[in-house]
């Protein structure tokens, strides 16, 4: 899973700094990444979880800056990709790809698998000679288990689990460094579900590749994560390694989501948080800790003061006012 | 299991007949349950599930669709060959079934309270007065405020809705409750609450399940047995501790080891091999020998026979079969 070297800094690749990310809508501003921090070392798998519209999705889309953020700094090798120019960021694209989560709508269904690899060698101009070209479509294809006799069909022709590997080679083309992998595997069935995650887990080891690893299913979070930001509403409220983060989860928010998993297992019974109500309105949120609403161990100063992602342990950051200290609501 | 048997299902084979070939959705299945069990019906897509769901409740879109053969038997009485009249008597009275999307399965231009008195109105001797009365109580049975019961499906959250239609499902409190996927859509924290409300519910009312669903965590909170399907059959059958603790089929064991497990470190997952098959052209012999790792010589010529391998438990594989030279 991680490519550590003991003993060595690790070598930081991507880092954000005071990331946001609002849309104006017509009912008010809506606060879809609100101030977030985290960084991502070189050869590791950040995962990202939360549940619907808590803006994962958005934060993976604004640091490959396919959509443009609000204020903030995305450190990719040193260097801020937000003062980057569109010519700049052109070639930048070539170290950073997404695979998105639906490979039925993300695939165009008028273009040959052979095709839809091969347009980012184009686009970027690759190769001059169309036979290098088909050479490395051909690899590529093999590298993530498409047969050869695939080359000419279309994306219509393909089960779900060979599509995402269509997405998977054409994120690969270009000899990435940083991929974000947007719920590459929710559409899927488990059985296919397995196969991709390994394929997947083979890729970053053989190219060294770096994820950030979208999902709102905390089992394949915590099986291909080596650490894992959860998002609430716009927030990071916990970042931690895997271990850490399901042995000892500090987040009155992470501590409900971790109970409220189903596990296909008869031995372990554990006590449910059943949280109570919904996630509240990413519009105009109010002042204050955005869980408050919903926070078996809320206090008055909840209400009023936002807390901040704080370090609590080694590498271990937790936004809660009362992290390692919570009392029962008393309001 | 002493209680009374509320629907049994024998020898039920349903196909779809396209141009493309016939598909035979789902074959040879039988399946019982008790008053007040719950049956997990688990596969992944195309295995059959919600089929058998729509043929329980005889809503199997005809043509294309055909129930070929067998029996369903609920209350000692044999549903297929009921008339449309009949029918319309038990489902949603004696028979509910909820949907995996709650959106699709609301009427927009309705109130949900409309919805709720809809259904009691139709089954029960009451005045409209009394209906919506009755919906204000389901209302709150699921959790929602009554003075809700005015809004409309778009004004609540996708777990709100999930309520409504659980409102709707056991508003004539059924004798059985066909649940397909009610929360696949749903967050986990929303999963949860709906998850929680449906037990309680069940216990309350005393109604039987059918939970149809890919999760094998939902079984293991929800469930009294399970039936494992692949490709239109059901391959494994059995009480939950057995699945649990003794799963005999390859494609269960499989199913298993292809899920990451959050209670321990797996370096990496197990899955199997392959693909599902295509359902217009069925692997010969057993339907899961191409994918199988115990696949023997003889697995692709003859069909498995459902075989009873410890009291309650069936499975459908030549590996358990008496007389199969392995």
């Amino acid at each position: 899973m991680m490519g550590e070297v003991k003993g060595l800094q690790p070598e930081r690749l991507l880092e954000v700094k005071n990331l946001k990310k609002y849309f104006n809508t017509k009912k008010g501003l809506l606060h879809a990444v609100d101030d977030v921090n985290f960084f991502i070392n070189k050869g590791e798998t950040l995962g990202v979880v939360g549940e619907s519209g808590c803006g994962k999705s958005t934060t993976g889309r604004v640091v490959l800056r396919l959509l443009e953020a609000t204020d903030g700094e995305i450190i990719f090798e040193g260097k801020n990709i937000r003062d980057y120019n569109k010519t700049e960021m052109r070639n930048m694209r070539k170290e950073m790809q997404i695979v998105f989560q639906d490979p039925f709508a993300s695939l165009n269904p008028r273009m040959s698998i052979s095709e839809i690899i091969s347009e980012p060698l184009i686009v970027n101009k690759v190769y001059k000679d169309k036979a290098d070209r088909m050479k490395r479509v051909r690899e590529l294809m093999s590298t993530v288990g498409l047969a050869e006799r695939l080359t000419y069909a279309y994306p219509h022709e393909l089960d779900g689990g060979r599509r995402q590997r269509i997405g998977i080679a054409r994120a690969l083309a270009l000899k990435p460094k940083f991929i974000v992998q947007d719920e590459p595997v929710s559409a899927l069935d488990v059985s296919i579900q397995a196969q991709i995650l390994n394929l997947m887990d083979d890729l970053q080891k053989e190219f060294d590749l770096t994820y950030m690893f979208i999902s709102h299913d905390l089992s394949v979070v915590k099986h291909v994560s080596d650490r894992i930001a959860v998002m609430y509403l716009g927030k990071v409220v916990e970042l931690a390694d895997y271990n850490t983060m399901f042995k000892n989860p500090q987040h009155p928010y992470t501590q409900a989501l971790l109970s409220a998993i189903p596990v296909p297992r008869l031995d372990v019974h554990r006590d449910r948080i059943i949280l109570e109500g919904d996630v509240p309105s990413p519009i105009n949120p109010p002042e204050g800790c955005r869980f408050y609403g919903r926070c078996r161990y809320r206090q008055s100063n909840c209400l009023n003061v936002t807390p901040e992602l704080k370090e609590v342990g080694p590498e271990t950051f937790v936004a809660c006012h009362y992290a390692g200290n919570l009392k029962p609501a008393i309001i | 299991m002493n209680n009374k048997m509320l629907l049994e299902i024998k020898d039920l084979a349903i196909h779809y007949i396209t141009v493309d070939g016939t598909v035979k959705a789902v074959q040879d299945m039988n399946l019982e349950i008790a008053e007040g069990e719950t049956l997990g019906l688990v596969g992944e897509t195309g295995a059959g599930k919600t089929t058998t769901a729509l043929g329980i409740m005889q809503l199997v879109p005809n043509p294309p669709g055909k129930i070929v053969s067998g029996e369903i038997i609920f209350e000692g009485e044999n549903l297929i060959g009921k008339s449309p009249n009949e029918l319309r008597k038990i489902r949603g009275k004696q028979i509910s079934m909820i949907f995996q999307d709650p959106m699709t399965s609301l009427n927009p231009v309705m109130t949900v309270g409309e919805q709720i008195a809809e259904v009691v109105k139709l089954h029960e001797n009451v005045n409209s007065a009394e209906a919506t009365e009755k919906a204000k109580q389901m209302l709150l049975k699921v959790g929602i405020p009554a003075e809700r019961s005015k809004e409309y499906p778009h004004q609540f959250s996708g777990g709100m809705r999930q309520r409504v239609v659980i409102a709707i499902a056991l508003a004539c409190n059924p004798k059985l409750l066909i649940a397909d996927e009610p929360t696949t859509a749903l967050d986990v924290t929303i999963q949860a609450q709906v998850l929680e409300l449906m037990k309680s519910l069940k216990t309350e009312f005393n109604t039987s399940m059918i939970m149809i669903t890919h999760d094998l965590g939902i079984v293991a909170e929800v469930c009294d047995k399970v039936a494992i399907m692949y490709a239109g059959n059901v391959i494994e059958y059995t009480d939950k501790v057995n699945l649990f603790t003794t799963p005999k089929h390859p494609y269960t064991i499989g199913l298993f080891n292809s899920i990451p497990d959050i209670e321990s470190d797996v370096e990496r997952l197990n899955p199997i091999k392959g693909l599902m098959p295509d359902p217009t052209d069925l692997p010969t012999g057993c339907p899961f020998h191409p994918r199988c790792d115990k696949a023997m010589p003889i697995c692709s010529t003859r069909v498995p026979a459902n075989t009873e391998v410890q009291m309650g438990h069936f499975v459908k594989c030549l590996l358990f079969e008496e007389g199969v030279v392995r």
